[in-house]
């Protein structure tokens, strides 16, 4: 539909904005090989010794895991809600349906600082009531509540994609509701379900202002990142670090991406051929 | 329509029923009483094995923390504080109990001490030691008040003029270049991102407006601290950036950003170690604010002995000594000095160890108080009016 | 099992309990409470002797935002910046998510999401303080303004530096939304539109924006909401206060929480209401 001449120009600036999405990233990896402390310019390449330091840091394993921790049991809530929830808003006509989605999505649409503030407020509530401590269980429970939205956005767009005779058909079969979750709309709620798992986790795990309010003592990737940003003999490890996140989120990343594109492709021909 | 009233309703309510019964979001007092007199700490017992702190980076390096762990069982973990405000939170989460001990500088301990969030100690009794501390140290208000001390002391020092020497020439012997609206370094200062450098602006005057009477650069009545503003405000269109973080500070002489500013001793340190850019510093003709850092022990600590060996680990004199050496701070513990001096050679100058006469020109950061300790009686500005007044500083 | 089933199946109500239930006692009990408490807080005050809250109702620290100017200056210098990024965002994004969506060879698209995707996952403190490397003293940007512009100007530590990180840091939230709302236009109104006569521009105007409108201000809520409240990217690139920084100092350094609380509210307004706007355009839907 477009002319060749626009084509040429939506391809070029397609180049500029992705040169300039990954030029920042350029910069971390060259400083991961810094050899100075310093995070000055221009960097003294070249040397690969902090990533045994890095390896070797103390602080930074638990950390790692407790990321790790934090975004499957948050994604894992996020998945139970977020689904039961685009189900309730799919299925059922009640009254404040359009409401539930304005509530979902308050947690991400108000700034991370009042989500931070409101919550970190509750838990000291929480503590003298129950005795409710900062730490992990804290901030499993700030980051499901923001990752809730990103699940019923994922899951209710596919709902609304599928087509709804193929339950009807299922129960006409003889199927009961179980059979029919099962067998007919988990299966083709998967893709989505996998996307939608791994933006949370991805949000999860990078979340910082709302961790930085309700961990207590308990540290996590970014707040480790963030306290030894701050301290110039440890700078260089945090590129390293950053350099191999980004680099092992790649296949993860990539799989899911296939998957949901793929089954993505084969949903929108079905509507196509039914429609 | 009555479904979404009723449910706003059941919100409203358990809203005023939460806000209701939960307790404030503060402390008990943890056993000091005004009338009874406070409860001192004056015996150490059995290690509990496990030690938390909450530190400002670089006071707890593991050359010297390792030893301590040998010798006593108690496990450090350490939660790294990068402001004395973000101390001040910290100590007071989860009712005290989060944390054993802070290094808490002169603008956090006086207001530790009030919230009753640090335990009374019988330093004397408790730490031989402690005999050998700086008598400017002895018993400072910023950790000693109605005669109990709140803790022991660590290390100190002065907030200097650090200033690029390629760029300032000649160098400064005053903090004019900082304050003055034709400074030739406008657009290249930095200053210290706190309200407790409103200090600073108020020693300055001290000198340059001597009609203002100020005698303490921390108690300062209405017109004083708004004298302060005003000249806080004028430097701030001369700064690049504020630096909260040392990290800011040394990121921003190496790459050139700034040229002058008031500074750690560490600073200048780290700086000198990376060699990129040259730095020197001074004591300016005005005086200098500076920081002496107390361990101080919440008055909830889980693990109440182990931070007492603690004490007493980081009050011996070699101790002292590594800190000093690392974090290019001055120890408390004058009988550090000979072995620093050895250590240092000629560079030794610069801590002014065991110097007294220097540390009581210093003006050390407390908190400010409504009670100006003069014949004003009850009038200064307290730190939520230095906070206010830093806001609309660096707001505007 | 098949009897739990009919059963859930004649009782339609439970179902719905039991759905919708679960997430909204969440989303009350853990979030909306949280902020009803939060806003109750900003009525109330600290006292100045023993900085405790005291719950003593008034609007003493509403009084003061609206009366104090630095409030107001912190309020529009956040608004601007959060317009600004937004816009330039959209910008960027949208020729990138065209050419995804409508250009594109299905493999040469998959890589381009792909590579959109994945600088999200490069951490957010990571990519902020690159920007700081690149955009300080002697940096990379310094170097090329100065030598292939002829321009000298440090922008270190300057309301532009955070533009132009925010920019930065959203643009991936904006280009999928754009993207998936322009996948979704049919080929065949194209078609049809381009039966009737009209020529390229107009099929774009007439109908492939007015469908993607939704998804456009979809992605605008992104960028404009996490602009409005960061305060971590003003903090290590910029210098002047925005309005997370004001509440986080509030909190932070003067831990008055009461006034931190009111002044949160500002955002939150300022949210509502753009968000208001965004659902009568049909964002919600396009998520």
């Amino acid at each position: 539909m477009e002319s060749r001449g626009v084509k040429a120009l939506l391809r070029v600036a397609s180049g500029f904005i992705l040169m300039f999405l990954y030029a920042p990233l350029l910069i971390v990896v060259i400083y991961a090989f810094n050899k100075n402390i310093s995070a000055s310019w221009p960097p003294n390449l070249f040397t690969t010794k902090w990533f045994s330091v890095a390896w070797q840091n103390p602080e930074l394993r638990p950390a790692f895991f407790n990321s790790i921790k934090a975004g499957v049991a948050a994604t894992s809530i996020a998945l139970l809600l977020g689904t039961l929830a685009s189900f309730a808003v799919h299925r059922f006509r009640f009254f404040g349906r359009e409401a539930i989605s304005f509530v979902l999505v308050l947690p991400i649409a108000l700034p991370g600082i009042v989500t931070a503030l409101a919550l970190s407020s509750a838990v000291e509530v929480g503590r003298s009531w129950f005795g409710l401590n900062f730490g992990l269980l804290t901030i499993i429970i700030g980051h499901a509540t923001f990752c809730v939205v990103v699940v019923y956005n994922n899951v209710i767009a596919r709902l609304r994609r599928t087509p709804g005779n193929l339950v009807e058909a299922s129960m006409d079969l003889g199927g009961d509701g179980w059979q029919t979750f099962r067998y007919v709309t988990f299966p083709s709620l998967k893709t989505a379900l996998l996307a939608a798992g791994l933006l949370a986790f991805g949000l999860s795990f990078d979340e910082i202002v709302v961790t930085i309010y309700l961990s207590g003592t308990t540290s996590t990737l970014p707040l480790w990142i963030f306290n030894n940003i701050q301290r110039p003999v440890n700078r260089p490890i945090v590129n390293v670090v950053a350099m191999v996140v980004l680099i092992a989120s790649l296949v993860p990343v990539y799989i899911a991406q296939r998957l949901a594109g793929g089954a993505e492709a084969g949903v929108s021909r079905r509507n196509a051929t039914a429609a | 329509m009555r479904n979404v009233r009723a449910v706003l309703a059941v919100l409203a309510v358990m809203t005023l029923v939460v806000a209701g019964c939960s307790s404030s979001s503060t402390t008990d007092s943890g056993g000091t009483s005004p009338s009874g007199g406070p409860m001192l700490v004056d015996s150490i017992g059995k290690g509990e094995g496990t030690l938390s702190l909450v530190a400002w980076p670089g006071y707890t390096q593991k050359s010297w923390v390792d030893p301590f762990v040998t010798e006593t069982g108690c496990k450090v973990d350490i939660k790294y504080g990068n402001t004395s405000d973000q101390m001040v939170n910290l100590m007071r989460q989860g009712g005290g109990s989060l944390y054993d001990g802070v290094s808490a500088s002169g603008d956090a301990t006086n207001r530790l001490i009030a919230g009753g969030d640090v335990a009374g100690i019988d330093v004397n009794k408790l730490f031989p030691e402690y005999a050998n501390v700086m008598p400017t140290l002895q018993s400072p208000p910023h950790n000693t008040v109605g005669g109990v001390h709140y803790g022991v002391p660590y290390m100190w020092g002065p907030n200097i003029l650090m200033f690029n020497t390629d760029v300032v020439k000649p160098a400064p012997t005053t903090w004019e270049p900082v304050f003055d609206a034709n400074s030739p370094y406008a657009g290249k200062v930095t200053a210290y991102d706190s309200p407790i450098y409103i200090a600073d602006a108020a020693m300055y005057l001290m000198s340059h407006q001597p009609d203002l009477g100020i005698t303490d650069p921390y108690e300062l009545s209405q017109s004083q601290l708004d004298a302060a503003t005003e000249l806080l405000k004028t430097q701030a269109a001369l700064v690049k950036k504020y630096w909260a973080v040392y990290t800011d500070q040394i990121d921003g002489f190496e790459s050139g950003d700034m040229v002058i500013g008031t500074a750690w001793p560490v600073n200048q340190s780290v700086i000198v170690a990376d060699k990129k850019v040259p730095v020197s510093s001074v004591i300016p003709s005005e005086g200098v604010t500076g920081w002496a850092d107390t361990w101080m022990m919440s008055a909830n600590a889980p693990h109440p002995n182990c931070m007492l060996k603690w004490m007493e680990y980081t009050l011996r004199p070699d101790v002292q000594t590594q800190v000093a050496e690392y974090y290019g701070a001055t120890p408390s513990n004058a009988g550090s000095c000979e072995q620093l001096s050895k250590d240092l050679g000629k560079d030794a100058v610069n801590y002014h160890c065991g110097d007294d006469a220097f540390l009581s020109n210093v003006y050390l950061w407390k908190t400010p108080l409504p009670d100006c300790g003069d014949s004003r009686g009850a009038t200064c500005m307290d730190y939520n009016a230095w906070t206010q007044a830093w806001l609309n500083i660096r707001g505007g | 099992m098949r009897r739990s089933s009919a059963f859930l199946f004649r009782h339609r109500r439970l179902r719905l309990t039991a759905t919708l239930g679960v997430p909204l006692t969440w989303m009350i009990v853990v979030y909306l409470l949280s902020i009803l408490l939060m806003l109750a807080t900003s009525f109330w005050r600290l006292n100045a002797l023993t900085s405790e809250v005291e719950r003593v109702w008034g609007l003493q620290n509403y009084r003061t935002i609206l009366t104090q100017p630095v409030y107001r200056i912190i309020t529009v210098r956040t608004l601007t910046m959060a317009i600004a990024v937004t816009l330039t965002d959209l910008a960027l994004a949208f020729p990138i998510a065209y050419f995804a969506a409508r250009v594109a060879t299905p493999r040469t698209r998959s890589i381009l999401l792909l590579a959109v995707v994945m600088p999200l996952w490069a951490n957010y403190l990571i990519r902020v303080f690159a920007w700081k490397t690149m955009l300080a003293g002697g940096g990379p940007v310094e170097y090329l303004l100065g030598h292939v512009l002829g321009v000298n100007v440090s922008l270190a530590a300057t309301n532009f530096a955070v533009w132009i990180t925010l920019t930065y840091l959203w643009l991936p939230f904006t280009i999928l939304p754009i993207y998936a709302a322009l996948e979704r236009v049919p080929g065949s109104l194209i078609e049809a539109s381009s039966d009737l006569g009209a020529r390229n521009f107009k099929t774009f105007r007439k109908i492939v924006m007015p469908l993607a409108l939704p998804g456009i201000v979809a992605a605008s809520i992104f960028a404009f909401s996490l602009s409005l409240g960061d305060y971590l990217t003003p903090t290590l690139v910029g210098k002047n206060l925005f309005l997370g920084n004001a509440i986080d100092q509030l909190v932070g350094t003067a831990q008055n929480r009461p006034l931190a609380a009111a002044i949160a509210v500002i955002p939150m307004i300022i949210i509502a209401v753009y968000l208001l706007i965004a659902r009568a355009f049909g964002a919600f839907e396009a998520l």
